[in-house]
C-alpha cells in the first residue's frame, strides 16, 4: 500500500491555518503531535452517546461507557503486541515511569531496594526516565549509574558490563531519544540486563508513534508510552508490564482494591490495581481510534515516509554552512526528531525567527538537559516530522533557517 | 523578520553587551536560570550607601535575556537603589503588559525596546533573567547591610 501524505493531510484541520501570514509548518511532533478528525470524531461520539463512569454502575450508559473503556484497553494492547491486563492507562510516560519507580520502592516490592543495590539509565533518557530514578535511589539508598554517550551520540556500549552488573535491579532506558533522534539497540541492552537478572523498562514515546513495536519480541519488563505524540488526545498514557500483578500498589483509592477495612485494604488484580480514581475514559477511547488511524496507514509505511524527511533534512542541513546536527547523521537506527545548531544564533532565536515565517519548532534542553551539556551547548531547535509532513515543510525550514542566518549575520 | 520583537537597540546590545563581565568588588553574587530554555546568568552586587556601585554578570542565552540584562547594568549602575528597584518595577510592568503599556522613556531609556517584547508571553521570562537576578542579589545585600548595622 502507498502512502498519501496529501489525503492523510486533510484529515489534520489544523494544518490549513497561517501563522504570521505564512501556511503553518508544524514539526513539533515530537512534543505533541496534531489530531485527525477520525480522532476527534470518535472522542465526540463516544461522549455524546455512550459517556458515563466506569467499572461502578449497572445502568446502560455505564456498561457502554465500560466496554468502550475496555475495547479501547484492548486496542491499545493489541497496538503494541500485548494483552488486554497487562495495558495500565495513566496520565502520560512520566506517571507510566513514576508508577514502576515508586511501586517498586513500596511494600511488596519483587525487588525490594537498598543500599549496594543499582539502578542503571543512560544519558540520552529525557527527564521523566531519569528524575523518577534518582528520587527512587534517594528513597531507598541504591546508587544510580548511566551509560555515557560517543561524539555521535549513540550509547557508549563499551561501558555496558561495567554500568549494568550484578548490582543492577533495573535498567530503564529510552527507544528512541527525543533530542538525538537516536533509536537504541534494545535487544543488546535487554540480553545485557537479562544475564544480570535486572528488570528493564523502556521508554517508546518518540518509539510506538513511528514505527511498529513489540513488547514481547522486545522481551522488556515494562514499556511506556503516551497518547499525545500518536494523534491521540493530552491526558492519556500508557504502562505495559509483563507481570503487573508482582508490583504493588503506587497510587491507593477507588477502583483498585479488593476489600476495604478500617484495618486495611487488598487489592484488585492488574489493571485495576494501578487505576486508581475515575480513569481517562473518553481519551483513552480517542487513543484507540488513533491506533486504528496509524494501523490503517501501516506503521512500516509511516516509518519509510518519515526516513524520507528525515534524510532530506539531514541532507539538506549538511549543504549548510554554519549549522550542525546533534546525533545521527543518517537514518540508520534514528528516529524523526532532528535538534540543530546554527552557529551564532541562539535556539531561542532560532525558533522565534522560524515561528515568523509559520515554522513551528521546538527549542530548549527538550526535557534532556544531561544531553545539552554532554554536548556543551545549552539548548537546541528541534525539528520533528510526523505522518502529515511533506517534501514541502522540510524545505521549508530549510530555506527558513538561511533566513535566520541572513538575519541575525546582518 | 520579526521586526516588533527584535529592535536594533536590543540586537546592538545583544552584540555589544555593557558592563559584562564578572568584577570585584561585590557584595552578593547570585546564580539565576530560565529552566525552560537553559539560559543562565551570574551576576554580582556591590552596593555602597544606598547607591547600587556596580552590577557585573556572565552568562549566556538568546537574545532577549542578554541584551534585557545589558540595558538593566546601564539603568541601574550609579542610581540609589530606591531609583532602581522603581526602574525595575516599571521594567516588570512593561513585560506584563502584553503589549497594552506605552512605556516611560525616561525612566526606562533602551529599555523600551523590549516593549514589543511583551507580546510574546514565552519570551518575557527571558527579558526578565537579568532583572531578577538584580533584584535577588540587591535585597541579599540589602539585608546583610541591615544584619551589619544592628549587630
Amino acid at each position: 500500500m502507498g502512502f498519501d501524505v496529501e489525503a492523510v493531510r486533510k484529515d489534520f484541520p489544523v494544518l490549513s491555518k497561517e501563522v504570521h501570514g505564512h501556511p503553518l509548518v508544524f514539526l513539533d511532533s515530537a512534543a505533541s503531535s496534531q489530531k485527525p478528525r477520525q480522532v476527534l470524531e470518535a472522542e465526540r461520539v463516544f461522549v455524546e452517546e455512550h459517556y458515563a463512569n466506569v467499572h461502578r454502575g449497572v445502568h446502560t450508559l455505564s456498561q457502554e461507557a465500560t466496554d468502550a473503556y475496555e475495547a479501547a484497553r484492548s486496542t491499545v494492547a493489541d497496538f503494541i503486541g500485548g494483552a488486554h491486563d497487562e495495558v495500565v492507562f495513566t496520565k502520560n510516560v512520566t506517571e507510566s515511569v513514576n508508577l514502576v519507580a515508586y511501586a517498586l520502592g513500596n511494600p511488596g516490592s519483587p525487588v525490594p531496594l537498598g543500599p549496594g543495590d543499582e539502578i542503571a539509565v543512560t544519558e540520552m533518557e529525557h527527564h521523566s526516565n531519569l528524575v523518577p530514578w534518582q528520587l527512587l535511589a534517594e528513597r531507598t539508598g541504591a546508587t544510580l549509574r548511566w551509560l555515557g554517550l560517543t561524539d555521535e551520540g549513540r550509547l557508549d556500549l563499551s561501558d555496558l558490563d561495567a554500568v549494568v552488573n550484578e548490582r543492577t535491579k533495573l535498567f530503564a532506558f529510552t527507544q528512541v531519544s527525543n533530542l538525538l533522534g537516536t533509536e537504541n539497540d534494545v535487544a543488546t541492552l535487554v540480553a545485557r540486563a537479562k544475564e544480570v537478572g535486572a528488570l528493564t523498562l523502556v521508554d517508546g514515546a518518540q518509539a510506538v508513534p513511528h514505527q511498529p513495536v513489540d513488547v514481547r519480541s522486545l522481551d522488556v519488563d515494562f514499556y511506556a508510552f503516551t497518547g499525545h505524540k500518536m494523534l491521540a488526545p493530552s491526558g492519556v498514557g500508557v504502562l505495559w508490564g509483563r507481570d503487573l500483578d508482582a508490583l504493588p500498589p503506587f497510587m491507593g483509592g477507588g477502583s483498585m482494591i479488593e476489600t476495604v477495612q478500617m484495618t486495611g485494604s487488598t487489592y484488585a488484580p492488574a489493571p485495576e490495581r494501578f487505576e486508581a480514581g475515575t480513569p481517562v475514559i473518553s481519551q483513552a477511547v480517542a487513543l484507540a481510534a488513533a491506533c486504528d488511524y496509524l494501523d490503517a496507514l501501516g506503521l512500516d509505511n509511516i516509518k519509510a515516509h518519515e526516513n524520507a524527511l528525515t534524510a532530506r533534512l539531514l541532507d539538506g542541513i549538511r549543504d549548510l554552512r554554519g549549522v550542525s546536527v546533534l546525533g545521527p547523521d543518517t537514518t540508520e537506527m534514528r528516529g524523526s526528531a532532528v535538534s540543530f545548531v546554527v552557529e551564532g544564533v541562539h535556539p531561542h532565536d532560532v525558533g522565534q525567527s522560524l515561528d515568523e515565517l509559520g515554522i513551528a519548532v521546538r527549542v530548549g534542553h527538550h526535557c534532556a538537559a544531561p544531553v545539552c551539556r554532554r554536548f556543551g551547548v545549552p539548548a537546541t531547535a528541534r525539528a520533528s516530522s510526523y505522518v502529515y509532513n511533506n517534501e514541502a515543510d522540510i524545505d521549508a525550514l530549510l530555506e527558513g533557517i538561511q533566513r535566520v542566518q541572513e538575519f541575525w549575520s546582518a | 523578520m520579526t521586526e516588533s520583537l527584535y529592535q536594533e537597540i536590543i540586537l546592538e546590545h545583544y552584540k555589544h553587551p555593557h558592563h559584562k563581565g564578572l568584577r570585584d568588588p561585590f557584595d552578593v553574587e547570585v546564580h539565576h536560570v530560565n529552566p525552560t530554555c537553559g539560559d543562565e546568568v551570574t551576576l554580582r552586587v556591590k552596593v555602597n550607601g544606598g547607591v547600587v556601585e556596580d552590577v557585573s554578570y556572565d552568562g549566556h542565552g538568546c537574545s532577549i535575556s542578554q541584551a534585557s540584562t545589558s540595558v538593566m547594568t546601564d539603568l541601574v549602575i550609579g542610581k540609589p537603589v530606591d531609583d532602581a528597584l522603581t526602574t525595575h518595577e516599571a521594567f516588570l510592568e512593561l513585560m506584563h503588559s502584553r503589549g497594552q503599556l506605552e512605556p516611560d522613556e525616561d525612566l526606562l531609556e533602551d529599555g523600551i525596546a523590549f516593549a514589543g517584547v511583551s507580546k510574546y508571553p514565552a519570551r518575557v521570562k527571558c527579558a526578565l533573567l537579568g532583572w531578577m537576578a538584580w533584584k535577588d542579589a540587591t535585597s541579599q545585600a540589602l539585608s546583610s547591610d541591615q544584619k551589619k548595622d544592628t549587630a
